[in-house]
């Protein structure tokens, strides 16, 4: 039998046939891997579950226009910059002056679908936008004009210039237009929102009579503040038309809240960490001190110091790959569990905590059994000889 | 040239003098025992001799080697190559079989041979107990693995340390017989007893009181059978 097939046989057999003290040892390992895995599952989910948090508080990058025209053309050339699977959602915008019952009034052409991503905050009496035809009023607007869901109304537009001169040279007075809406919603956000009146682009389109063109897009995208930020000079340097900025109070809060956030639970999975490694080490000097008869054996029987260092720290370190294996696993389930209470979403599986879990366990368990193991060594062989 | 002679060697803690100008030789192929009360100096001589400790002053020559003045890594290598401990309390790890035990030692001095460990475990006796735990065993079967465990290596000496004192009459007769047994084939013993009755079967049988050697007796009518007195 060669010596490395004994070496492996006597750790195995030290773990498997001394179960019920290794198991003690296993558990105190297992338990910090545990914590220790499920803490730094959160620590990297952090991010993504609160920036879907934050995506509730509206756009965090707007686009405007950095020439003359601005097209939704230009949004999604600038939109193409950004990995698709960050965007949440993106509404254009294209402002006019309308008026109902001849007075003015702000209005918003917009995509339904997009609006409703990028503003998710919307509290909405009746329906949302949903199709041509349909007018989400502000409740200011609602207010003067005393709308209400389902109520038809008018909403006329006039044309820029009001007077042209014809091939004859006939001036001719340019009538608005003119075009009937449904009320689909009185929209509360307590904003500037409530001053306007929303309609799809398509409708305002058809009001004022021009194709094409818009004024802002904003963007909802599930990204850090620094990512957001290097998005924000990539589109600005790379498309011509269009000038990215970023929606500050928002990216900002998040930069803060995540940082805040990170930094406690790093704060937690080392002080986990430092409890882990000192519970291991009691366990370590427990085990070595119940086995200095044996360790005075072996040294009687011809042990170096250096076979003792070896075989002790083989033990604690195949401990450490059983207990780290069991953390990485019941480590993924706890930071699940806590995922699902307190942000509603599971928390992703990343396959590279496995490896690094086993690998920090191993590390955590061999440096906390370094000192018992050293102690080890100082054990008297003479001692078995005396029967003590 | 004796296989092992103590040269005026002293072990001496503080006032107290373990070891006390102790001269003696053990040639090889011997079998001696050290007799003696508690603090006689015992367990101070089986550790120097043993090379789990130094005398403060004198010689210890094993083969020829001044054991007192070697380092301690040395006297590991020195133990582990020529010497074959058993133990009054068996000490066997209590987590590998009878014949995992036996490898452990070969495991320390070269390479665990399997097949070795199982003759040496027939030579006691024990080849049908290979693979059980010490705690399937009787005493006298422990001490059965320890003496295998001790000869595996085929050691220069043999030290045997109260080895029948945690055994019946019966199993103290099959070890006496062991002994006997490797005596006949060539192996040097020292063993160290309380045990009048194994005391004698020795050829040799030192007597040591107050660190010193009281009295040494020469066995004329050695049989190397154990004989009980009732």
């Amino acid at each position: 039998m060669k010596k490395r097939r004994m070496f492996i046989k006597m750790i195995l057999a030290s773990l498997m046939r001394r179960r019920s003290r290794m198991v003690v040892a296993l558990l105190s390992i297992a338990i910090g891997a545990t914590i220790l895995s499920g803490l730094i599952s959160i620590y990297y989910d952090v991010p993504r579950q609160m920036g879907a948090e934050f995506r509730n508080y509206g756009a965090n990058m707007i686009f405007t226009a950095s020439g003359a025209e601005f097209t939704l053309d230009d949004v999604n050339e600038g939109r193409a910059v950004i990995d698709e699977s960050k965007i949440v959602g993106v509404a254009p915008f294209r402002y006019e002056n309308v008026r109902i019952n001849e007075k003015p009034v702000v209005a918003a052409g917009t995509d339904p679908d997009g609006v409703k991503k990028t503003s998710p905050y919307w509290r909405i009496t009746g329906n949302a936008l949903e199709k041509n035809g349909q007018l989400l009023v502000g409740a200011n607007i609602a207010d003067t004009f005393r709308l209400k869901e389902g109520q038809m109304i008018d909403v006329s537009y006039t044309p820029e210039g009001m007077e042209q001169v014809d091939e004859n040279g006939d001036r001719a007075v340019i009538e608005d237009n003119i075009k009937s809406f449904t009320v689909a919603g009185i929209l509360d956000t307590g904003g500037k929102e409530e001053d306007y009146v929303y309609m799809t682009l398509a409708d305002m389109a058809e009001l004022s009579g021009t194709q094409g063109r818009i004024d802002a897009a904003e963007l909802s995208i599930s990204a850090t503040a620094d990512e957001l930020s290097d998005y924000a000079d990539k589109i600005n340097s790379t498309v011509g038309s269009v000038h990215a900025s970023l929606v500050k109070r928002v990216t900002a809060s998040e930069a803060t809240v995540l940082t805040k956030l990170q930094a406690l639970v790093l704060l937690v999975t080392i002080v986990v960490l430092a409890l882990t490694m000192i519970c291991v080490a009691t366990t370590m000097t427990a085990v070595v001190a119940e086995r200095r008869k044996e360790i005075g054996l072996r040294k009687a029987i011809g042990a170096s110091d250096s076979s003792i260092i070896k075989e002790f720290m083989g033990e604690s370190m195949l401990l450490g790959l059983f207990g780290g294996l069991i953390g990485a696993v019941l480590g993924f389930v706890f930071a699940q569990e806590v995922s699902i209470n307190v942000f509603s979403s599971p928390i992703s599986f990343r396959p590279l905590l496995l490896p690094i879990t086993v690998l920090v366990s191993i590390i955590v368990t061999g440096l906390s059994s370094l000192m018992p193991i050293r102690s080890a060594t100082d054990v008297d062989p003479a001692l078995v000889l005396k029967g003590e | 040239m004796s296989l092992l002679e103590l040269k005026n060697v002293y072990k001496i803690y503080g006032e107290l003098h373990a070891l006390d100008d102790v001269n003696f030789k053990v040639e090889k192929g011997e079998w001696v025992s050290i007799m003696g009360p508690s603090g006689s100096g015992k367990s101070t001589m089986m550790n120097i001799i043993g090379c789990m400790d130094k005398p403060t002053k004198g010689e210890v020559l094993l083969d020829g080697v001044d054991i007192a003045k070697e380092s301690k890594k040395n006297l590991t290598t020195i133990r582990r190559d020529k010497i074959g401990l058993i133990f009054q309390q068996f000490h066997l790890v209590n987590y590998l079989t009878a014949v995992e035990n036996v490898m452990l030692a070969q495991y320390y001095h070269s390479i665990p041979d399997e097949k070795e460990a199982l003759e040496a475990l027939e030579r006691v006796g024990l080849a049908d107990r290979a693979k059980h735990l010490p705690s399937q065993l009787s005493g006298g079967e422990q001490q059965r693995v320890c003496v295998a465990r001790a000869l595996i290596n085929y050691p220069e000496i043999i030290l045997a340390d109260e080895p029948t004192g945690n055994l019946d009459e019966a199993n103290e007769e099959i070890v006496v017989d062991l002994f006997n047994k490797l005596h006949k084939d060539g192996t040097t013993l020292i063993v160290v007893t309380h045990d009048p009755e194994v005391a004698e079967v020795a050829q040799r049988k030192i007597v040591l009181r107050s660190g010193r050697i009281a009295k040494e007796v020469v066995n004329e009518n050695f049989t190397g059978k154990i004989r009980f007195t009732d």
